[in-house]
């Protein structure tokens, strides 16, 4: 038993780490009111960014011998997340500036991002007139990969909390940060007056508009590193399409389960990413493979359950965001 | 005391003429069409006027290639007037690849199940019953849990895609055939036992469609039903005020939306594709939610809308083809065309005044 | 008190005008004292909240000039408002539900963020002025006398000097009223101005120092309450009798419609908004309701019209044979469909009783559109309607095919009328059915009560002038803080008798 879970829970942790990206950015974006449907896009973009800068790297570094740790580190991430932050900001300009609907622009972001990410992923050799037959960035990847040294001697204690890559400890730190920022900061205490009543926030001299770009384009920021963390340590920097799935669905659900909280999202994104992969793990014969199909049911009926719960037992602080979804537009007095 | 606000503001429009209203989409549109053609450019290398001989190529080069644009317009169109009811009374109906899926898996069921045990035309009439069913269930369960608890309609929806999808997939490994591959194949493929087809096997949702079109039309604008939802759906204080039991209309029209989306599943399974795969929607369900927003709700509107996202879908298909590049790279011009057009809706609902000869008064 | 110390705040000549037509303030002058409680009286529409809006950077006055501490200010926004040591408590909280209290007081502020130190400053206020406010308490788990708390130490906390509370004693109930009161008492001492909109005439008496009394937008006179007497308020306040010219026809037939008996209504938030209300609605006369705003009107039509549950009581409908029919319970469906013909003009036209986004001939069909065993509507009947109505209550509109958001209040109120009263009620129920008319359509609407009481209809008209209520209704029921206060003849009864009731139960001064 304690040798199964040794491997399940790191694998289940490995999983998990592109949801808390996910869900962390999105519950930022919705504690400003914005339901960001394009999330799932927005990963696919940051992923693709990032391949697309690695890339270039390493066919420039190929090419000049000279292959530096630092720089092939540093350019993939700062694609990404440029790469996101203009998502975001097409995303809040659509919405925030022009009032249209978030739902139909989160879902027009998300065909666009999985078309943008499965188009470049895809085309990349090609387009570039690289030499190369697929997309593999192992180089990159090695480095994005670097464990904590100490890992291995430490038994199972070093596999269980230590073995993973810095993007995973930056993934959880990032929703701690969040989670501090949301409950004990004015910035946070804003944020959520923003998204629960934008009048209210408004009538106290609080910028709307501002809180919801800097909430949407940093969340959008941070899901697009969860795209980074799958293609470089996940996938050991082999971009294939459609690969990613249906992962950033999956981060806005945890949002949901997590009942906003970023604190909360981090074990649920562990819990879901165990879910994500349960059925490897559970007794199936070859007979009953179809069985495997419905384990990976599992996390969307457990959101809708909650999603119903917390309707139902109406408690105040387990509600999504009053706003969420909807345009503020302040009528001319 | 000076003034830190900023030097315009904006305010709603009342209406606009509609011929400027149709300007100012088709400025959106062209300009979408010209930013689509710069980044195929950019692409490519293609000029320009090959770019355009590409995509109607794409869309129009054969007759079979003319007959799968239009087939492929009519399934979009027939996702979008399901889900379009629902959209009316203000409830976000995301589910359409869910209901689709579940209709087609039910269609698929009676297909694999009752193929040599019932005579044909019970096979259809079964299919047809089981899907639509099937469809509606799938809508009119988060639709009951909205009108009870207010749950939230978006994510329900949403959540209820992905639990058919792996329902699916689940059957896709039951029903496999040949054993061990994973997929179901194309049923009754030697037999074509149960098959619809009028015609040729293109013909027969362009038929629906324009059928469930003129209804949807009728439905929306002419019936006591179409009516309430319009009601419900601007204001569901009035609804209460002349005694609209709101709960009790979400659910109906729910259950009416999803059984279009089951009827889809029937037709893609029974009429086009011939078996049943996770991504037998293909997304077009969350497309379909674009295209009737995009549309405003009209039907006929619709028509046009569907057709140009496919005809540039098909377009773009072709060129990425051509060039040996991904097919995704029509997701991204649907994307620009999509962001273009619900971001010139702004221009039509608001104007934009400047604020200097106020200030000069009050100053 | 020493009133004759300088005015904190100097109002000049301070003209407000919304759209072209209303006139919300006409050259008002107002001083407020430090250390004083100023009362600023009215009746509903008389301009009090607006003159007060004014001075907390809600809204900018067209005209006139506003001094703070002798120097003349610009308030633009409440943040001005605050800077200036001024702070308003409106009627409608500002508040985020899921928010602490202590979140909600220091929301928006730019001092350090430290919930434990805005506590403990929270706590200081509270002990300084005795208020009972946990900091802690999340907004929606309080009551609405609780909320008004936070609202009012969210001024304090900004440091606020004068103090403006807008109706403070609307929602409260007496024992509250009270604490209120003791508070308002310790801030005075404390040398604060506080300034109380309210058309309550005891708690003038009973709180504050001075009295400033606005009628129709004007500024009527300010003194000392000690030196004045409730019956020259009221006689302020109201005006003298105003002829309009109604006419009023005498019923003829009159038997009972609609019988009320002991009906308890309780708001969402616990209040109890009517009190064991009795009474008869006759056929072919108009029953005026008078009463201050919000002190039961509005629940009292909605439970008539299926729309709002009632703790207790009967609303039975008496058919021509003397049958009775209870209403109560039912959902205006329900009543319809029971052969009740009850037609119901509501205070929210656009909100509730049209469609705005909907055109005319839509909107007609609202009342009827379930008319007929076919699928489809039938679209000509009301379209006929709508143009009936257009061309007999001479509605000015583009079309038939127009919204009716884009028609101005008197046509909107007219559309809404004629297809109430097409639909052949037995009972027509009206709220503020003239509000923002001009004379002439408000004459319209007069005459088109008129017919239907003519035609033995009982009409239910809930008004605020006092001047129509008499010239039009036959009878005039009077609710004070949701009782009846009594039911006086139409013809004989006098304004300031009115007057009295609304404010005093029975009228006892």
């Amino acid at each position: 038993m304690f040798g199964f879970l040794s491997t399940f829970i790191p694998r289940a942790i490995v999983q998990g780490i592109p949801l808390i990206f996910g869900c962390t950015g999105e519950i930022l974006t919705e504690k400003s009111g914005n339901l960001n449907l394009g999330i799932p896009g927005v990963m696919y973009v940051g992923g693709i960014c990032g391949v697309i800068g690695s890339f270039f790297y390493e066919q420039s570094a190929a090419a000049s011998g000279q292959f530096s740790n630092f720089l092939a580190l540093l350019i993939p991430l700062l694609c990404c997340l440029a790469g996101s932050l203009l998502m975001g900001l097409l995303y809040c300009f659509l919405t925030v500036t022009l009032r249209s609907n978030q739902n139909v622009t989160g879902l027009a972001m998300t065909t666009f991002g999985v078309g943008f990410g499965n188009f470049f992923g895809g085309s990349l050799i090609k387009l570039s007139k690289s030499s190369m037959t697929s997309v593999v960035l192992s180089r990159t990847s090695l480095v994005y990969k670097t464990a904590l040294p100490f890992a291995s001697s430490l038994g199972w204690f070093g596999k269980l909390f230590l073995s993973y890559s810095f993007l995973a400890y930056i993934a959880v730190l990032l929703a701690l940060i969040s989670s501090y920022l949301l409950k004990k900061t004015r910035v946070g205490l804003h944020l959520r007056a923003v998204g629960e009543s934008p009048a209210t926030a408004d009538a106290a001299g609080i910028n709307i508009s501002r809180y919801k770009y800097m909430a949407t384009c940093i969340g959008c920021m941070i899901a697009g590193l969860g795209g980074l963390y799958y293609v470089m340590d996940y996938a050991c920097g082999v971009w294939s399409n459609d690969a990613f799935g249906d992962r950033g669905w999956l981060a806005i659900a945890l949002v949901i389960f997590a009942i906003w909280r970023p604190g909360t999202g981090i074990w649920s994104s562990f819990l879901f990413g165990g879910l994500y992969i349960l059925y490897l793990y559970l007794p199936t014969t070859m007979e009953h493979m179809e069985l495997k199909e419905l384990y990976k049911m599992i996390p969307y009926v457990m959101t809708v359950v909650v999603l119903i719960l917390t309707s139902m037992r109406n408690k105040r602080e387990n509600q999504p965001p009053a706003s969420l979804g909807l345009a503020y537009f302040r009528e001319e007095r | 005391m000076k003034s830190k606000e900023p030097v315009f503001h904006i305010v709603k429009r009342d209406d606009l003429p509609l011929y400027k209203v149709i300007g100012i989409r088709l400025i959106a549109i062209l300009l979408a069409l010209a930013v689509c053609s710069l980044v195929t450019i950019l692409v490519t290398k293609l000029n320009p006027l090959d770019v355009f001989r590409a995509v109607i190529k794409g869309a129009f080069g054969s007759t079979r290639k003319t007959w799968v644009t239009m087939q492929n317009t009519s399934v979009l169109l027939l996702i979008a007037l399901a889900v379009t009811p629902a959209f009316k009374m203000r409830f976000w109906n995301v589910g359409g690849e869910g209901q689709v899926l579940i209709g087609a898996w039910a269609a698929a069921a009676c297909m694999i199940n009752l193929t040599g045990k019932v005579p044909e035309w019970f096979l259809i009439v079964a299919m047809s019953v089981t899907s639509i069913f099937c469809g509606a269930v799938w809508a009119a369960i988060p639709a009951f849990f909205k009108a009870k608890w207010n749950t939230n309609d978006t994510l329900f929806t949403l959540m209820m895609n992905y639990i058919a999808t792996q329902l699916v997939a689940c059957f896709a490994i039951v029903w496999e055939n040949p054993k061990g591959s994973g997929t179901i194949g194309i049923i009754n493929n030697a037999t074509e036992f149960g098959w619809i087809h009028i015609g040729n096997k293109y013909l027969l949702p362009i038929l629906v469609a324009l059928v469930m079109t003129i209804v949807t039309y009728i439905y929306l604008n002419y019936t006591k039903h179409g009516y309430e939802i319009a009601v419900v759906g601007e204001s569901e204080r009035t609804a209460r005020y002349i005694g609209i039991k709101v709960d009790r209309v979400m659910i109906r029209t729910l259950l009416l939306s999803g059984g279009v989306c089951g009827l889809v599943g029937l037709i893609l399974v029974a009429g086009v594709n011939h078996t049943l795969t996770t991504t037998l929607a293909g997304g077009r369900g969350f497309t379909a939610v674009m295209v009737s927003w995009m549309s405003h709700f009209n039907p006929f509107t619709m028509i046009l809308t569907s057709f140009l996202l496919v005809f540039l879908n098909r377009g773009a298909s072709e060129i990425a083809t051509s060039f040996s590049l991904n097919t995704s790279f029509s997701d991204i011009l649907t994307g620009i065309i999509i962001f273009f057009i619900i971001g010139c809706e702004f221009f039509i609902r608001y104007s934009i005044s400047f604020r200097s000869s106020a200030r000069a008064k009050e100053g | 008190m020493e009133s004759n110390n300088i005015p904190i705040v100097k109002m000049r000549n301070i003209t407000k005008r919304f759209g072209a037509k209303v006139l919300a303030n006409d050259k008002v002058w107002l001083d407020i004292y430090p250390g004083e409680i100023l009362s600023i009286l009215g009746e509903n529409g008389s301009g009090k909240t607006t003159l007060m809006n004014m001075l907390s950077g809600i809204y900018f006055p067209d005209e006139g000039t506003i001094e703070v501490n002798g120097q003349p200010v610009v308030i633009r926004s409440p943040k001005d408002a605050f800077a200036l040591g001024i702070g308003m408590v409106h009627q409608h909280f500002k508040l985020v539900d899921v928010l602490t209290a202590a979140e909600n007081i220091v929301l928006g502020l730019e001092e350090p963020f430290d919930i434990a130190a805005s506590s403990a400053k929270i706590r200081d206020i509270c002990s300084r002025y005795g208020f009972d406010v946990n900091p802690d308490q999340k907004i929606y788990d309080m009551s609405v006398s609780q909320k008004q708390t936070v609202e009012i130490v969210k001024v304090l906390y900004r440091n606020a000097n004068i103090l403006i509370l807008d109706e403070p004693t609307a929602v409260l109930t007496p024992q509250e009223t009270d604490k209120l009161f003791a508070v308002l008492r310790n801030m005075r001492s404390d040398g604060k101005a506080i300034v109380i909109i309210t058309h309550k005439l005891h708690e003038v008496e009973e709180i504050s120092d001075r009295v400033a009394i606005l009628r129709k937008g004007q500024f009527v006179g300010d003194m000392l309450t000690k030196d004045t007497t409730p019956g020259e308020m009221t006689n302020m306040m109201v005006g003298h009798a105003v002829k309009l010219n109604i006419e009023r026809p005498d019923p003829v037939n009159s038997k009972p419609r609609l019988e009320v008996k002991d009906l308890s209504v309780r708001s969402p938030d616990g209040i109890l908004k009517l009190d064991h209300v009795s009474f008869t609605l006759n056929s072919g006369e108009i029953l005026g309701i008078a009463g201050i705003s919000g002190c039961g009107q509005k629940e009292l039509l909605e439970a008539i019209a299926g729309l709002q549950k009632a703790e207790s009581g009967s609303i039975q409908y008496v058919e021509d044979d003397g049958s009775l029919d209870e209403l109560l319970g039912k959902d205006p469906l329900e009543i319809r469909q029971k052969g009740v013909a009850l037609s119901f003009v509501p205070e929210d036209r656009l909100g509730m009783g049209l469609v705005a986004n909907m055109d005319l001939a839509d909107n007609m069909m609202l009342r009827s559109f379930r008319r007929g065993h076919s699928f489809l509507t039938d679209r000509k009947a009301p379209h006929d309607l709508a143009e009936h109505v257009v061309h007999d209550l001479e509605v000015v509109t583009p079309g038939i095919s127009t919204p009716v958001r884009r028609l101005s209040g008197g046509n909107v109120q007219k559309v809404l009328v004629g297809r109430e009263i097409a639909s052949a009620p037995s009972i027509l129920l009206t709220a503020y059915a003239v509000r923002g008319l001009d004379v002439n359509s408000s004459y319209v609407i007069y005459d088109l009560l008129n017919k239907q009481k003519q035609n033995g209809v009982g009409v239910l008209y809930v008004g605020e002038d006092l001047d129509v209520l008499l010239e039009l209704c036959d009878r005039i029921l009077v609710l004070c803080g949701g009782k009846v206060s009594g039911i006086v003849d139409g013809r004989k009864a006098e304004k300031m008798q009115i007057g009295r009731m609304m404010t005093s139960l029975g009228g006892e001064a």
